[in-house]
């Protein structure tokens, strides 16, 4: 296996919060690799510490085969970074925000010019590239920011929350070009906390208040859930009540007009424990959703 | 290679930012413009026109020809009279006056015997014959008011007597060096230059990083493999040029308004300013390190701004401060560069002459700057 980051044992305190604690991660390259979790779950962190933007209180990283903590500045230059605010210059237009991104990654006049030219037409930036920064809407400088994470043609791109202020079919445009450049050998990392997101993800971590509690493709993560699901439907009101009351389901959440019910893998035969517990509404079992293993991972173990 | 490009696109950065920021880049013209017509025009220290009240417990005509002879000296003004010395002493309270004549009733036996007239034959042991005139009550909140009237003490009064002036030969010649007409400009202006340009270059620096900080573009650029040094140095060659631009203005308009004299080489005057500006820049450097806000950032460069002003030398006199004080007004750039620039400006002074001081701000400026190229870590938290 061809590793990218590996990280053993990673740990961060602020004071008396653990941000991060004792996280054991293997990312493979050329793999797009998310991290899911609920808003100060400790994903900024994490993705922080993996750019060397700040230090673990103890553990290591490292990536490409070199140790972080040592070969710091030598292994920027093999990184893109994308903040979670926009960290481009609002008063600044697109061409001088790029021009100026290029300089300071090191690249040459010429190779400036034609990536320059190269990034304008991929990320649709062409038009506006007379443009201030600040004028943009939420989609261009989210993709303004992807060309400035990607011109030095980086082999780890870092993105946090990279789609949070955007709407969803800028969303999947910009999936579209995050799968070309990890088709063309970037590997990639995404913070999130869409599910949309995360299961375009090849790979998935789940992380609750600085833990990791699941770990894996996002299709073995669905299969392997520890829960059966079922759909309620009917006169759902009153069922909600007595769910709350049963030992084997873990969690009745509603969805519209259906109430969609976690029970324990303990519980061989799902419906009939729900029937013989006096629900007597329309059920079916149903495929689970990555939403079901997101609750599964972070209810129970709290 | 890499390093040039790095600063000369920070560098860009910074005047592109700035050009667009119409409100600043009015103010590094503007700032020095208005400071010195207001400082110019305004600080006088000869003081003239004091207003001044009189008690006249005499009220004869000879207390009014010794008000106008008085007033003849151009330093007071006789505005008010009081009945008694309560009613003055409310008056001074109150600010309405800044010191009170007491005339006393008996004012002419006494001027009749008064040496300061040379009436009388020189004095035997009578000591009748010192009694003063009168007296002055003065407002000594005001250290420069008082020392003034106290400057009329001795005023000669012949010329009450219809007698001519005093001849007499003063004990010291004085003859008085670069600035003979003691005018105010003469000794502000110059000094004027260090105290502008310690609060625009601290103020523009210290921000310029803090505000980076506050904006969130920091985390990216620290992200990229640029060097500390690299960015430092990239910040801080656009203020040397606006700093240059303050100095032309100052000096210039100072000399064409005012008359401050250059009698210095024009190119020692631009050595000493550089050396002063990459200093002060270095402090505003040092402060955005550790500075977290633009607001913090703008306290601190007032808190070194006040002693600048205050202990350089530029208001009060270095040699009037206990030796403390002025071991501590020695740490300041802006000491150093009153004295330079006063040198070169108003005393032609050479450059070995000014080493002393030159050496100590270039000292300064590579010292701060490894210093904050060592605190800046390329790190959040």
């Amino acid at each position: 296996m061809n590793v990218a980051i590996q990280a053993t044992n990673l740990t961060r305190r602020f004071g008396n919060t653990t941000a991060i604690s004792a996280l054991d991660i293997i990312i493979e390259r050329q793999k797009i690799y998310g991290f899911l979790g609920p808003n100060g779950c400790g994903k900024t962190t994490l993705l922080r510490m993996l750019t060397g933007l700040l230090l673990p209180t103890s553990g290591e990283v490292e990536i490409l085969g070199l140790p972080l903590s040592h070969q710091v500045e030598k292994l920027r230059s093999q990184m893109g970074y994308m903040t979670q605010r926009f960290s481009l210059y609002d008063d600044m237009t697109v061409l001088e925000n790029l021009k100026f991104m290029a300089s300071i990654y090191g690249l040459g006049a010429k190779v400036q010019k034609s990536r320059i030219q190269e990034l304008l037409a991929t990320y649709d930036l062409a038009l506006l590239q007379r443009q201030l920064a600040g004028s943009l809407s939420g989609g261009q400088k989210q993709r303004l920011a992807l060309a400035c994470a990607t011109l030095h043609q980086p082999k780890l791109l870092f993105l946090d929350e990279p789609t949070s202020a955007v709407d969803p079919q800028n969303r999947r445009d910009f999936w579209e070009k995050l799968f070309a450049l990890c088709d063309s050998g970037t590997t990639i990392l995404v913070s999130t906390h869409y599910m949309d997101e995360a299961e375009r993800c090849h790979h998935l971590a789940i992380l609750q208040k600085g833990i990791k509690r699941a770990d894996d493709t996002p299709d073995h993560l669905m299969r392997d859930m520890p829960a059966h699901v079922v759909e309620l439907s009917g006169e759902i009101s009153n069922a909600k009540e007595r769910l709350a009351t049963l030992t084997e389901v873990v969690s009745a959440a509603q969805l519209g007009m259906h109430l969609r019910v976690l029970v324990k893998k303990a519980v061989t035969d799902p419906i009939a424990y729900l029937q013989a517990a006096g629900i007597n509404t329309p059920m079916q079992k149903v495929r689970p959703s990555l939403e079901d293993v997101f609750v599964m991972s972070t209810e129970g173990k709290v | 290679m890499t390093m040039l490009a790095r600063i000369w696109a920070i560098f860009r950065k910074e005047l592109l930012q700035l050009a667009r920021d119409r409100l600043t880049l009015g103010m590094v013209v503007m700032v020095p413009l208005i400071q010195l017509m207001l400082f110019g025009f305004a600080i006088n220290t000869k003081l003239r026109d004091i207003p001044v009240g009189v008690v006249d417990y005499s009220q004869s005509g000879l207390a009014r020809v010794l008000q106008q002879t008085i007033e003849a000296t151009t330093t007071v003004n006789f505005t008010q009279h009081y009945a008694n010395e309560q009613q003055a002493l409310s008056a001074i309270a109150r600010e309405e006056v800044r010191a009170v004549l007491i005339v006393p009733h008996d004012v002419s036996a006494r001027l009749a015997r008064h040496q300061a007239v040379g009436f009388a034959l020189p004095p035997a042991t009578n000591q009748e014959v010192t009694r003063p005139v009168a007296q002055w009550l003065v407002d000594g909140a005001d250290t420069m008011v008082a020392a003034t009237i106290k400057g009329l003490r001795a005023m000669p009064l012949n010329e009450l007597q219809g007698k001519p002036a005093n001849r007499t030969v003063p004990t010291f010649e004085t003859t008085l060096l670069y600035n003979p007409e003691q005018r105010s400009a003469v000794s502000i202006i110059p000094g004027l230059v260090g105290v502008i340009l310690t609060m625009t270059m601290i103020m523009f620096t210290s921000a310029a990083i803090v505000r980076e900080r506050e904006r969130g573009n920091l985390e990216l650029i620290i992200a990229t493999p640029i060097k500390p040094v690299e960015l430092m140095l990239g910040k801080i060659i656009p203020y040397v040029l606006i700093g240059f631009i303050q100095v032309s203005i100052i000096l210039g308009v100072g000399h064409a308004l005012f008359g401050v004299p250059l009698n210095g080489s024009l190119a020692l005057v631009a050595l000493v300013t550089l050396c002063f500006i990459c200093a002060t820049l270095t402090l505003g450097l040092l402060i955005s390190t550790v500075a977290k806000s633009q607001l913090q950032a703008m306290q601190m460069t007032v808190f070194i701004l006040l002693p600048s002003i205050l202990l350089s030398g530029f208001m009060f006199p270095y040699e009037g401060m206990p030796k403390a004080a002025q071991h501590l007004a020695e740490v300041l750039p802006a000491t150093h560069f009153m004295r330079l620039i006063r040198g070169v400006v108003l005393k032609d002074a050479g450059i070995a002459d000014l080493s002393g001081d030159l050496l100590w701000l270039v000292g300064f400026t590579v010292i701060g700057l490894a210093l904050a190229s060592l605190r800046f870590k390329k790190r959040l938290g």
